[in-house]
Protein backbone atom coordinates (compact mmCIF):
# COMPACT_ATOMS: atom_id res chain seq x y z
CA UNK A 1 0.00 0.00 0.00
CA UNK A 2 2.56 2.37 0.50
CA UNK A 3 4.54 2.33 -2.53
CA UNK A 4 1.11 2.73 -4.09
CA UNK A 5 1.03 5.93 -1.77
CA UNK A 6 4.05 6.97 -2.64
CA UNK A 7 2.83 6.64 -6.37
CA UNK A 8 0.05 8.52 -6.05
CA UNK A 9 2.21 11.71 -4.49
CA UNK A 10 4.48 11.82 -7.24
CA UNK A 11 1.43 12.48 -9.29
CA UNK A 12 0.07 15.00 -7.37
CA UNK A 13 3.53 16.42 -6.23
CA UNK A 14 5.80 15.70 -8.83
CA UNK A 15 9.86 15.59 -7.98
CA UNK A 16 9.73 15.62 -4.60
CA UNK A 17 11.75 12.45 -2.04
CA UNK A 18 8.99 11.64 0.08
CA UNK A 19 10.11 8.57 1.41
CA UNK A 20 10.66 8.72 5.15
CA UNK A 21 9.28 11.78 6.06
CA UNK A 22 7.17 12.60 8.43
CA UNK A 23 6.79 16.46 8.11
CA UNK A 24 4.85 16.39 4.74
CA UNK A 25 2.17 18.70 5.97
CA UNK A 26 4.24 21.27 8.61
CA UNK A 27 7.00 21.65 6.45
CA UNK A 28 4.89 22.81 3.42
CA UNK A 29 5.74 19.89 0.97
CA UNK A 30 1.97 19.54 0.76
CA UNK A 31 0.71 23.37 -0.01
CA UNK A 32 -2.63 24.15 1.27
CA UNK A 33 -4.88 22.55 -2.38
CA UNK A 34 -2.65 19.70 -2.79
CA UNK A 35 -4.62 17.76 0.11
CA UNK A 36 -7.44 17.94 -1.47
CA UNK A 37 -6.55 16.36 -4.54
CA UNK A 38 -4.68 13.52 -2.75
CA UNK A 39 -7.37 12.83 -1.05
CA UNK A 40 -9.61 12.29 -4.05
CA UNK A 41 -6.72 9.99 -5.35
CA UNK A 42 -6.66 8.09 -2.26
CA UNK A 43 -10.61 7.78 -2.50
CA UNK A 44 -10.74 6.43 -5.68
CA UNK A 45 -7.48 3.71 -5.38
CA UNK A 46 -8.16 2.19 -2.08
CA UNK A 47 -12.15 2.76 -2.39
CA UNK A 48 -12.38 4.20 0.52
CA UNK A 49 -14.34 7.62 2.07
CA UNK A 50 -11.77 10.23 3.56
CA UNK A 51 -14.67 11.86 5.26
CA UNK A 52 -14.05 15.70 6.78
CA UNK A 53 -12.99 14.18 10.50
CA UNK A 54 -10.36 12.19 8.80
CA UNK A 55 -8.80 15.55 7.09
CA UNK A 56 -6.16 16.16 9.59
CA UNK A 57 -2.30 17.55 9.13
CA UNK A 58 -1.60 14.17 11.76
CA UNK A 59 -2.82 11.74 8.94
CA UNK A 60 -1.21 13.14 6.45
CA UNK A 61 2.12 14.28 7.18
CA UNK A 62 4.08 10.75 5.86
CA UNK A 63 3.41 7.62 3.97
CA UNK A 64 2.82 5.32 6.86
CA UNK A 65 0.49 7.85 8.55
CA UNK A 66 -1.45 7.79 4.83
CA UNK A 67 -1.07 4.17 4.82
CA UNK A 68 -2.34 3.58 8.49
CA UNK A 69 -5.52 6.09 8.30
CA UNK A 70 -6.50 4.12 4.81
CA UNK A 71 -6.39 0.78 6.46
CA UNK A 72 -8.30 1.85 9.04
CA UNK A 73 -11.03 2.95 6.64
CA UNK A 74 -11.10 -0.13 4.83
CA UNK A 75 -11.51 -2.01 8.34
CA UNK A 76 -14.32 -0.04 9.01
CA UNK A 77 -16.06 -1.10 5.72
CA UNK B 1 -4.69 62.75 10.64
CA UNK B 2 -2.35 62.50 7.68
CA UNK B 3 -0.15 59.11 8.21
CA UNK B 4 -1.54 55.56 9.12
CA UNK B 5 1.27 55.39 11.71
CA UNK B 6 -0.85 57.76 13.76
CA UNK B 7 -3.72 54.53 14.05
CA UNK B 8 -0.64 52.75 15.45
CA UNK B 9 0.31 55.51 17.83
CA UNK B 10 -3.46 56.06 18.81
CA UNK B 11 -4.34 52.21 19.59
CA UNK B 12 -0.89 51.68 21.59
CA UNK B 13 -1.89 55.11 24.12
CA UNK B 14 -5.07 53.36 24.40
CA UNK B 15 -4.90 49.56 24.18
CA UNK B 16 -1.00 49.47 25.04
CA UNK B 17 -1.30 45.84 26.23
CA UNK B 18 -3.65 44.44 24.00
CA UNK B 19 -2.59 41.99 21.63
CA UNK B 20 -2.71 43.45 18.27
CA UNK B 21 -1.04 40.87 15.88
CA UNK B 22 -1.04 36.93 16.23
CA UNK B 23 0.69 34.14 14.20
CA UNK B 24 0.85 30.74 14.97
CA UNK B 25 3.56 30.84 17.28
CA UNK B 26 3.47 34.73 17.94
CA UNK B 27 1.97 37.87 19.40
CA UNK B 28 2.48 41.06 19.50
CA UNK B 29 0.83 43.79 21.42
CA UNK B 30 0.25 47.48 20.44
CA UNK B 31 2.87 48.63 22.89
CA UNK B 32 5.08 45.99 21.04
CA UNK B 33 4.05 46.63 17.66
CA UNK B 34 5.09 50.35 17.79
CA UNK B 35 8.48 49.67 19.42
CA UNK B 36 9.67 47.31 17.13
CA UNK B 37 8.12 49.33 14.05
CA UNK B 38 10.05 52.62 15.38
CA UNK B 39 13.32 50.20 15.45
CA UNK B 40 13.02 49.17 12.21
CA UNK B 41 12.16 52.56 10.55
CA UNK B 42 15.39 54.08 12.86
CA UNK B 43 17.60 51.58 11.61
CA UNK B 44 16.18 52.15 8.15
CA UNK B 45 16.78 56.12 8.52
CA UNK B 46 20.48 55.36 9.87
CA UNK B 47 21.32 54.11 6.32
CA UNK B 48 19.19 55.69 3.63
CA UNK B 49 18.03 58.82 4.89
CA UNK B 50 15.95 58.78 1.51
CA UNK B 51 12.21 59.70 1.51
CA UNK B 52 9.47 57.88 -0.90
CA UNK B 53 11.53 55.34 -2.34
CA UNK B 54 10.63 51.58 -2.62
CA UNK B 55 11.55 49.39 0.80
CA UNK B 56 10.88 45.77 -0.53
CA UNK B 57 9.89 43.04 1.92
CA UNK B 58 10.59 39.46 1.49
CA UNK B 59 9.08 37.66 4.35
CA UNK B 60 6.35 34.93 5.28
CA UNK B 61 3.17 35.74 6.76
CA UNK B 62 3.77 36.86 10.04
CA UNK B 63 3.69 39.36 12.64
CA UNK B 64 7.14 40.16 11.90
CA UNK B 65 6.33 41.39 8.57
CA UNK B 66 3.83 43.78 9.82
CA UNK B 67 6.98 45.46 11.97
CA UNK B 68 8.69 45.55 8.43
CA UNK B 69 5.89 47.30 6.48
CA UNK B 70 5.08 49.85 9.60
CA UNK B 71 9.08 50.11 9.90
CA UNK B 72 9.44 51.35 6.27
CA UNK B 73 6.31 53.97 6.66
CA UNK B 74 8.68 55.18 9.60
CA UNK B 75 11.53 56.17 7.45
CA UNK B 76 9.32 57.71 4.93
CA UNK B 77 9.31 55.19 2.43
CA UNK B 78 6.65 53.13 1.26
CA UNK B 79 6.84 49.32 1.33
CA UNK B 80 5.94 46.58 -1.19
CA UNK B 81 5.18 43.01 -0.45
CA UNK B 82 6.73 39.96 -2.43
CA UNK B 83 5.01 36.28 -2.22
CA UNK B 84 7.81 34.88 0.19
CA UNK B 85 7.04 31.65 -2.42
CA UNK B 86 7.99 33.41 -6.14
CA UNK B 87 10.39 32.57 -8.29
CA UNK B 88 13.63 34.83 -8.38
CA UNK B 89 13.02 35.35 -11.98
CA UNK B 90 9.86 36.91 -11.49
CA UNK B 91 10.92 39.34 -8.72
CA UNK B 92 13.63 40.50 -10.90
CA UNK B 93 10.92 41.45 -13.33
CA UNK B 94 9.22 43.35 -10.65
CA UNK B 95 12.31 44.91 -9.16
CA UNK B 96 13.28 46.04 -13.01
CA UNK B 97 10.22 48.58 -12.89
CA UNK B 98 10.29 48.84 -9.08
CA UNK B 99 14.14 49.28 -8.10
CA UNK B 100 13.65 49.11 -4.62
CA UNK B 101 16.72 50.41 -2.61
CA UNK B 102 16.82 47.58 0.06
CA UNK B 103 15.36 44.43 0.74
CA UNK B 104 13.92 43.72 4.22
CA UNK B 105 14.16 39.79 4.74
CA UNK B 106 15.01 37.20 7.62
CA UNK B 107 17.72 34.60 7.76
CA UNK B 108 15.59 32.17 5.97
CA UNK B 109 14.82 33.66 3.35
CA UNK B 110 18.52 35.44 2.34
CA UNK B 111 19.40 32.78 0.32
CA UNK B 112 16.70 33.44 -2.64
CA UNK B 113 17.27 37.21 -1.59
CA UNK B 114 20.99 37.32 -2.76
CA UNK B 115 20.54 35.56 -6.10
CA UNK B 116 17.95 38.36 -6.90
CA UNK B 117 20.49 40.97 -9.10
CA UNK B 118 19.01 44.30 -8.58
CA UNK B 119 17.51 43.94 -5.32
CA UNK B 120 19.14 47.12 -3.71
CA UNK B 121 20.79 46.57 -0.27
CA UNK B 122 19.65 43.39 1.81
CA UNK B 123 18.73 44.46 5.39
CA UNK B 124 18.19 41.35 7.79
CA UNK B 125 14.31 42.26 9.62
CA UNK B 126 16.60 40.50 12.81
CA UNK B 127 19.52 43.00 12.89
CA UNK B 128 17.09 46.12 12.85
CA UNK B 129 14.42 45.15 15.71
CA UNK B 130 16.98 46.03 18.52
CA UNK B 131 18.08 49.34 17.32
CA UNK B 132 17.79 52.52 19.99
CA UNK B 133 14.98 54.61 18.34
CA UNK B 134 15.59 58.01 17.79
CA UNK B 135 11.94 59.39 17.96
CA UNK B 136 13.20 63.34 17.13
CA UNK B 137 14.45 62.14 13.70
CA UNK B 138 11.07 59.84 13.45
CA UNK B 139 9.11 63.00 14.49
CA UNK B 140 10.66 64.83 11.55
CA UNK B 141 10.39 62.81 8.71
CA UNK B 142 6.78 63.11 10.10
CA UNK B 143 6.52 66.73 10.26
CA UNK B 144 7.74 66.40 6.24
CA UNK B 145 4.94 63.80 5.09
CA UNK B 146 2.22 64.50 3.58
CA UNK B 147 -0.41 62.08 2.84
CA UNK B 148 -0.65 61.68 -0.21
CA UNK B 149 3.22 60.64 -0.05
CA UNK B 150 2.49 56.19 -0.73
CA UNK B 151 2.59 53.99 2.03
CA UNK B 152 2.74 51.21 -0.30
CA UNK B 153 2.59 49.22 -3.95
CA UNK B 154 1.27 46.13 -4.36
CA UNK B 155 2.31 44.09 -8.00
CA UNK B 156 -0.72 42.64 -9.86
CA UNK B 157 -0.13 40.79 -13.26
CA UNK B 158 -1.17 42.44 -16.35
CA UNK B 159 -3.07 41.00 -19.12
CA UNK B 160 0.62 41.36 -20.89
CA UNK B 161 2.10 39.32 -18.24
CA UNK B 162 4.60 41.95 -17.27
CA UNK B 163 3.40 42.81 -13.48
CA UNK B 164 2.36 46.83 -12.62
CA UNK B 165 2.52 48.05 -9.05
CA UNK B 166 -0.11 50.17 -7.64
CA UNK B 167 0.65 52.85 -5.84
CA UNK B 168 -1.23 53.75 -2.85
CA UNK B 169 -1.05 56.37 -0.75
CA UNK B 170 -1.60 56.72 3.58
CA UNK B 171 -4.74 59.11 2.21
CA UNK B 172 -6.09 56.13 0.24
CA UNK B 173 -5.71 53.77 3.41
CA UNK B 174 -6.98 56.30 5.74
CA UNK B 175 -9.97 57.13 3.53
CA UNK B 176 -10.72 53.17 2.49
CA UNK B 177 -10.61 52.10 6.70
CA UNK B 178 -12.90 54.56 7.43
CA UNK B 179 -15.35 53.12 5.36
CA UNK B 180 -14.77 49.82 6.31
CA UNK B 181 -14.76 51.44 10.31
CA UNK B 182 -18.55 52.76 10.33
CA UNK B 183 -20.11 49.91 7.32
CA UNK B 184 -19.44 46.88 9.31
CA UNK B 185 -18.42 48.95 12.70
CA UNK B 186 -15.34 47.47 13.43
CA UNK B 187 -14.51 48.56 16.86
CA UNK B 188 -11.88 47.29 19.24
CA UNK B 189 -14.06 44.36 20.00
CA UNK B 190 -13.51 42.82 16.47
CA UNK B 191 -10.99 39.77 15.97
CA UNK B 192 -9.96 39.16 12.71
CA UNK B 193 -9.07 35.99 11.02
CA UNK B 194 -7.10 36.49 8.38
CA UNK B 195 -6.82 34.09 5.61
CA UNK B 196 -5.37 36.52 2.55
CA UNK B 197 -1.53 37.32 1.72
CA UNK B 198 -0.30 40.18 2.63
CA UNK B 199 0.57 40.76 -1.19
CA UNK B 200 -3.08 41.14 -2.06
CA UNK B 201 -4.83 44.14 -1.48
CA UNK B 202 -7.73 42.55 0.11
CA UNK B 203 -5.18 42.18 3.34
CA UNK B 204 -5.65 45.93 3.43
CA UNK B 205 -9.03 45.78 4.90
CA UNK B 206 -8.27 43.73 8.29
CA UNK B 207 -4.23 45.03 8.55
CA UNK B 208 -5.61 48.42 8.83
CA UNK B 209 -9.23 48.54 10.20
CA UNK B 210 -7.54 46.58 13.15
CA UNK B 211 -4.46 49.40 13.80
CA UNK B 212 -7.28 52.29 13.49
CA UNK B 213 -9.68 50.21 15.88
CA UNK B 214 -7.38 48.51 18.41
CA UNK B 215 -8.88 45.50 16.86
CA UNK B 216 -7.21 41.96 17.29
CA UNK B 217 -6.09 40.21 14.20
CA UNK B 218 -5.10 36.50 14.00
CA UNK B 219 -3.07 35.28 11.09
CA UNK B 220 -4.12 32.03 9.75
CA UNK B 221 -1.45 29.40 8.94
CA UNK B 222 -2.39 28.87 5.16
CA UNK B 223 -1.68 25.02 5.82
CA UNK B 224 -5.45 25.00 7.37
CA UNK B 225 -7.03 25.74 4.40
CA UNK B 226 -6.63 21.86 3.71
CA UNK B 227 -8.18 20.83 6.65
CA UNK B 228 -11.49 22.40 7.36
CA UNK B 229 -12.29 21.25 10.66
CA UNK B 230 -8.30 22.38 12.09
CA UNK B 231 -9.50 25.36 10.37
CA UNK B 232 -12.61 25.83 11.84
CA UNK B 233 -11.10 24.86 15.56
CA UNK B 234 -8.06 28.05 14.84
CA UNK B 235 -10.44 30.51 14.77
CA UNK B 236 -12.61 28.84 17.45
CA UNK B 237 -10.08 29.12 20.05
CA UNK B 238 -8.59 32.37 19.26
CA UNK B 239 -12.38 33.92 19.19
CA UNK B 240 -12.52 35.59 15.77
CA UNK B 241 -15.77 37.28 14.90
CA UNK B 242 -14.94 38.66 11.67
CA UNK B 243 -13.58 37.30 8.62
CA UNK B 244 -12.81 38.54 5.19
CA UNK B 245 -11.77 35.74 2.97
CA UNK B 246 -11.82 34.71 -0.78
CA UNK B 247 -14.61 33.00 -1.94
CA UNK B 248 -13.23 29.40 -2.75
CA UNK B 249 -11.81 29.37 1.21
CA UNK B 250 -15.53 29.65 2.40
CA UNK B 251 -16.52 27.63 -0.22
CA UNK B 252 -14.18 24.77 1.07
CA UNK B 253 -15.60 25.05 4.29
CA UNK B 254 -19.30 24.47 3.07
CA UNK B 255 -18.52 21.40 1.00
CA UNK B 256 -16.77 19.71 3.47
CA UNK B 257 -19.52 20.50 5.90
CA UNK B 258 -17.39 21.30 8.63
CA UNK B 259 -19.56 23.97 9.90
CA UNK B 260 -21.82 20.03 11.04
CA UNK B 261 -18.55 19.81 12.95
CA UNK B 262 -16.98 22.38 14.69
CA UNK B 263 -19.30 25.40 16.30
CA UNK B 264 -18.33 28.97 16.08
CA UNK B 265 -20.12 30.76 18.33
CA UNK B 266 -18.37 33.90 18.30
CA UNK B 267 -18.21 34.19 14.53
CA UNK B 268 -20.57 37.50 13.75
CA UNK B 269 -19.44 38.63 10.33
CA UNK B 270 -18.62 37.00 6.82
CA UNK B 271 -17.51 39.36 4.53
CA UNK B 272 -15.72 37.75 1.14
CA UNK B 273 -14.53 39.59 -2.06
CA UNK B 274 -12.07 38.85 -4.75
CA UNK B 275 -14.41 36.35 -7.27
CA UNK B 276 -17.96 35.47 -7.91
CA UNK B 277 -19.30 34.30 -4.05
CA UNK B 278 -21.38 31.03 -5.19
CA UNK B 279 -24.60 31.18 -4.22
CA UNK B 280 -25.25 27.77 -3.59
CA UNK B 281 -22.11 27.32 -0.97
CA UNK B 282 -23.61 31.10 0.28
CA UNK B 283 -26.69 29.50 0.84
CA UNK B 284 -25.13 26.66 2.72
CA UNK B 285 -23.71 29.03 5.00
CA UNK B 286 -26.95 30.91 5.30
CA UNK B 287 -28.63 27.78 5.91
CA UNK B 288 -26.52 26.64 9.03
CA UNK B 289 -25.69 30.51 10.22
CA UNK B 290 -28.57 32.69 9.30
CA UNK B 291 -27.58 34.82 12.11
CA UNK B 292 -24.28 35.82 10.71
CA UNK B 293 -24.12 39.34 9.04
CA UNK B 294 -22.81 38.56 5.13
CA UNK B 295 -21.57 40.66 2.42
CA UNK B 296 -20.44 40.94 -0.78
CA UNK B 297 -17.49 43.11 -1.33
CA UNK B 298 -16.20 44.43 -4.94
CA UNK B 299 -12.91 45.91 -5.92
CA UNK B 300 -9.57 46.40 -7.73
CA UNK B 301 -6.04 47.33 -6.12
CA UNK B 302 -6.32 50.25 -7.83
CA UNK B 303 -9.68 51.85 -5.07
CA UNK B 304 -7.07 50.42 -2.23
CA UNK B 305 -9.43 47.42 -2.23
CA UNK B 306 -12.71 47.85 -2.63
CA UNK B 307 -15.39 50.30 -4.08
CA UNK B 308 -18.59 48.55 -4.36
CA UNK B 309 -20.62 45.92 -1.70
CA UNK B 310 -23.68 44.95 -0.93
CA UNK B 311 -25.18 43.29 2.11
CA UNK B 312 -26.55 39.92 1.65
CA UNK B 313 -30.51 41.52 2.55
CA UNK B 314 -32.67 38.84 1.30
CA UNK B 315 -32.39 35.11 -0.40
CA UNK B 316 -31.31 34.21 -3.44
CA UNK B 317 -31.63 30.55 -5.32
CA UNK B 318 -28.42 28.83 -6.14
CA UNK B 319 -28.62 30.01 -9.65
CA UNK B 320 -28.90 33.93 -9.50
CA UNK B 321 -25.80 36.01 -8.76
CA UNK B 322 -25.43 38.17 -6.06
CA UNK B 323 -25.23 41.94 -6.80
CA UNK B 324 -21.88 43.61 -6.23
CA UNK B 325 -24.51 46.17 -4.65
CA UNK B 326 -23.72 50.40 -4.17
CA UNK B 327 -20.38 52.48 -4.02
CA UNK B 328 -18.82 52.51 -0.72
CA UNK B 329 -19.67 55.76 1.02
CA UNK B 330 -16.78 58.69 -0.10
CA UNK B 331 -16.07 56.90 -3.46
CA UNK B 332 -18.53 57.26 -6.34
CA UNK B 333 -18.24 54.74 -8.99
CA UNK B 334 -20.31 55.52 -12.45
CA UNK B 335 -21.30 52.97 -15.30
CA UNK B 336 -19.98 54.37 -18.25
CA UNK B 337 -21.35 53.11 -21.53
CA UNK B 338 -18.79 52.51 -24.75
CA UNK B 339 -19.55 56.17 -26.30
CA UNK B 340 -19.33 57.51 -21.94
CA UNK B 341 -22.49 58.29 -20.75
CA UNK B 342 -24.01 57.17 -18.31
CA UNK B 343 -25.93 53.43 -18.67
CA UNK B 344 -29.33 53.43 -18.29
CA UNK B 345 -30.72 50.81 -16.00
CA UNK B 346 -30.13 47.15 -17.62
CA UNK B 347 -27.88 48.65 -20.23
CA UNK B 348 -24.39 47.13 -19.73
CA UNK B 349 -21.02 49.36 -18.89
CA UNK B 350 -17.50 49.90 -17.84
CA UNK B 351 -17.56 50.50 -14.16
CA UNK B 352 -15.52 53.14 -13.09
CA UNK B 353 -14.90 54.74 -9.69
CA UNK B 354 -13.87 58.50 -8.44
CA UNK B 355 -12.58 59.81 -5.04
CA UNK B 356 -10.12 59.50 -2.20
CA UNK B 357 -9.81 55.07 -2.34
CA UNK B 358 -8.71 55.84 -6.26
CA UNK B 359 -4.72 55.09 -5.93
CA UNK B 360 -2.03 56.95 -7.53
CA UNK B 361 -1.39 55.30 -10.43
CA UNK B 362 1.42 52.53 -11.79
CA UNK B 363 4.81 52.66 -10.55
CA UNK B 364 6.88 53.53 -13.16
CA UNK B 365 4.39 52.84 -15.70
CA UNK B 366 2.97 56.19 -17.39
CA UNK B 367 1.64 54.32 -20.39
CA UNK B 368 -0.24 52.12 -18.53
CA UNK B 369 -1.45 54.72 -15.83
CA UNK B 370 -2.20 56.78 -18.60
CA UNK B 371 -4.66 54.24 -20.08
CA UNK B 372 -7.19 53.03 -17.02
CA UNK B 373 -6.75 56.28 -15.04
CA UNK B 374 -8.41 59.27 -17.03
CA UNK B 375 -10.03 62.41 -17.20
CA UNK B 376 -13.60 61.92 -15.64
CA UNK B 377 -15.17 62.21 -19.38
CA UNK B 378 -18.53 63.83 -17.61
CA UNK B 379 -16.48 66.35 -16.03
CA UNK B 380 -14.96 69.12 -18.72
CA UNK B 381 -15.00 71.87 -15.96
CA UNK B 382 -11.50 70.73 -14.00
CA UNK B 383 -9.08 67.94 -13.48
CA UNK B 384 -10.48 65.13 -12.40
CA UNK B 385 -9.38 61.44 -12.50
CA UNK B 386 -11.40 58.05 -12.66
CA UNK B 387 -10.25 54.87 -12.22
CA UNK B 388 -11.58 52.34 -15.03
CA UNK B 389 -11.89 49.02 -13.65
CA UNK B 390 -12.20 46.94 -16.89
CA UNK B 391 -15.14 45.09 -15.49
CA UNK B 392 -18.62 44.90 -16.94
CA UNK B 393 -21.46 45.91 -14.98
CA UNK B 394 -25.26 46.97 -15.15
CA UNK B 395 -27.94 47.97 -12.85
CA UNK B 396 -30.91 46.02 -11.81
CA UNK B 397 -34.38 47.53 -11.09
CA UNK B 398 -33.65 47.97 -7.44
CA UNK B 399 -30.74 49.85 -8.47
CA UNK B 400 -28.08 47.60 -7.69
CA UNK B 401 -25.14 46.87 -9.45
CA UNK B 402 -24.80 43.37 -10.89
CA UNK B 403 -21.03 42.13 -12.17
CA UNK B 404 -21.20 40.85 -15.52
CA UNK B 405 -17.49 39.86 -16.53
CA UNK B 406 -13.96 41.33 -17.19
CA UNK B 407 -14.34 43.40 -20.51
CA UNK B 408 -11.67 40.42 -21.59
CA UNK B 409 -13.93 37.56 -20.66
CA UNK B 410 -16.79 38.28 -22.67
CA UNK B 411 -16.64 36.06 -25.48
CA UNK B 412 -18.18 35.95 -28.93
CA UNK B 413 -19.52 32.53 -29.91
CA UNK B 414 -22.20 31.48 -32.50
CA UNK B 415 -22.60 35.33 -33.20
CA UNK B 416 -23.67 35.73 -29.69
CA UNK B 417 -22.05 38.08 -26.92
CA UNK B 418 -21.79 35.65 -23.96
CA UNK B 419 -20.46 35.97 -20.09
CA UNK B 420 -18.69 32.77 -19.47
CA UNK B 421 -19.49 33.56 -15.76
CA UNK B 422 -22.82 33.52 -16.29
CA UNK B 423 -22.54 29.64 -17.70
CA UNK B 424 -20.85 29.01 -14.42
CA UNK B 425 -23.32 30.58 -11.90
CA UNK B 426 -26.18 28.42 -13.85
CA UNK B 427 -23.94 25.34 -13.70
CA UNK B 428 -22.86 25.96 -10.01
CA UNK B 429 -25.87 24.97 -8.92
CA UNK B 430 -26.36 21.75 -10.05
CA UNK B 431 -26.05 19.71 -7.46
CA UNK B 432 -23.06 16.98 -8.21
CA UNK B 433 -20.78 19.86 -9.25
CA UNK B 434 -18.85 21.33 -6.59
CA UNK B 435 -17.09 24.03 -8.46
CA UNK B 436 -17.08 24.94 -12.13
CA UNK B 437 -14.89 27.06 -14.96
CA UNK B 438 -15.68 27.58 -18.44
CA UNK B 439 -12.99 28.81 -20.70
CA UNK B 440 -13.17 29.78 -24.29
CA UNK B 441 -10.79 27.97 -27.28
CA UNK B 442 -10.91 31.00 -29.80
CA UNK B 443 -9.05 29.04 -32.21
CA UNK B 444 -12.31 26.21 -32.40
CA UNK B 445 -14.57 28.28 -31.16
CA UNK B 446 -15.24 26.43 -28.51
CA UNK B 447 -16.50 27.02 -24.89
CA UNK B 448 -14.68 24.40 -22.12
CA UNK B 449 -16.42 23.20 -19.11
CA UNK B 450 -14.19 22.17 -16.65
CA UNK B 451 -15.47 20.85 -13.00
CA UNK B 452 -14.85 19.41 -9.78
CA UNK B 453 -17.96 16.88 -7.88
CA UNK B 454 -19.60 13.29 -8.30
CA UNK B 455 -19.01 11.54 -11.47
CA UNK B 456 -21.91 11.56 -14.10
CA UNK B 457 -22.16 10.68 -18.00
CA UNK B 458 -21.82 14.07 -19.89
CA UNK B 459 -25.49 13.52 -21.51
CA UNK B 460 -26.75 14.09 -17.91
CA UNK B 461 -24.73 17.48 -17.40
CA UNK B 462 -25.70 18.62 -20.91
CA UNK B 463 -29.59 17.39 -19.73
CA UNK B 464 -29.18 19.81 -16.87
CA UNK B 465 -27.56 22.38 -18.62
CA UNK B 466 -30.12 22.57 -20.70
CA UNK B 467 -32.65 23.02 -18.49
CA UNK B 468 -31.19 26.52 -17.23
CA UNK B 469 -29.55 27.94 -20.59
CA UNK B 470 -29.84 28.33 -24.32
CA UNK B 471 -28.34 25.85 -26.73
CA UNK B 472 -26.03 28.57 -28.00
CA UNK B 473 -24.41 28.85 -24.32
CA UNK B 474 -24.12 25.17 -23.85
CA UNK B 475 -20.38 23.64 -23.42
CA UNK B 476 -18.98 22.42 -26.33
CA UNK B 477 -16.66 20.28 -24.72
CA UNK B 478 -17.02 18.52 -21.00
CA UNK B 479 -13.77 17.54 -18.92
CA UNK B 480 -14.31 16.45 -14.98
CA UNK B 481 -11.35 17.32 -13.21
CA UNK B 482 -10.59 15.84 -9.16
CA UNK B 483 -9.23 19.21 -8.25
CA UNK B 484 -9.71 23.03 -9.46
CA UNK B 485 -6.57 24.69 -9.06
CA UNK B 486 -6.07 27.52 -7.07
CA UNK B 487 -3.31 30.23 -6.94
CA UNK B 488 -1.24 31.97 -3.85
CA UNK B 489 -4.18 33.89 -3.15
CA UNK B 490 -6.80 31.15 -2.43
CA UNK B 491 -8.34 31.93 -5.89
CA UNK B 492 -9.33 29.94 -8.77
CA UNK B 493 -6.80 29.49 -10.81
CA UNK B 494 -7.94 30.36 -13.90
CA UNK B 495 -4.82 30.88 -15.98
CA UNK B 496 -3.42 27.65 -15.39
CA UNK B 497 -7.15 26.28 -16.24
CA UNK B 498 -6.62 27.93 -19.73
CA UNK B 499 -3.49 26.87 -20.34
CA UNK B 500 -4.48 23.46 -20.06
CA UNK B 501 -7.23 22.90 -21.55
CA UNK B 502 -7.62 25.78 -24.07
CA UNK B 503 -6.57 23.26 -27.12
CA UNK B 504 -8.89 20.59 -26.24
Amino acid sequence: MEKKILEILSEVKPGVDFEGRTDLIDAGVLASFDIISLVSELNDEFDVEISVVDLVPENFNSVEAMAKMIKRLEDED
Amino acid sequence: MKNVLEFIENSAKSFPNKIAFSDESNSITYTELLKMSKAVGTALVKKFNKKNKSIAVFLDKTVFALTAFFGVAYSGNFYTVIDSMMPADRISTIFDSLQPIAIITDNEHLKIAESIENCGEIILLEDTLNQQIDDKKLAEIRSNSIDTDPLYSLFTSGSTGVPKGTVVSHRNVIAYSEWVSETFDITSETVFGSQTPFYFSMSVLDVFSTIRNGATFHIIPKKYFSFPIKLLEYIRDREVNTIYWVPSALSIVANWKALDYVELPKLKKVLFAGEVMPTKQLNMWIKKRPDIFYANLYGPTETTDICTYYVVDRDFRDDETLPIGKHCNNCDVMILTEDNRLAEVGEEGELCARGSFLAMGYYNNPEKTKEVFVQNPLNTAYPEIIYKTGDLVKLNEKGEIIYISRKDYQIKHMGYRIELGEIEAAAGSIEKIKTCVCIYNENEDKIVFIYEGSKMTDNELMDKLSEKLPVYMRPNVIKRIKQIPYNQNGKIDRKLLKQTYKDI
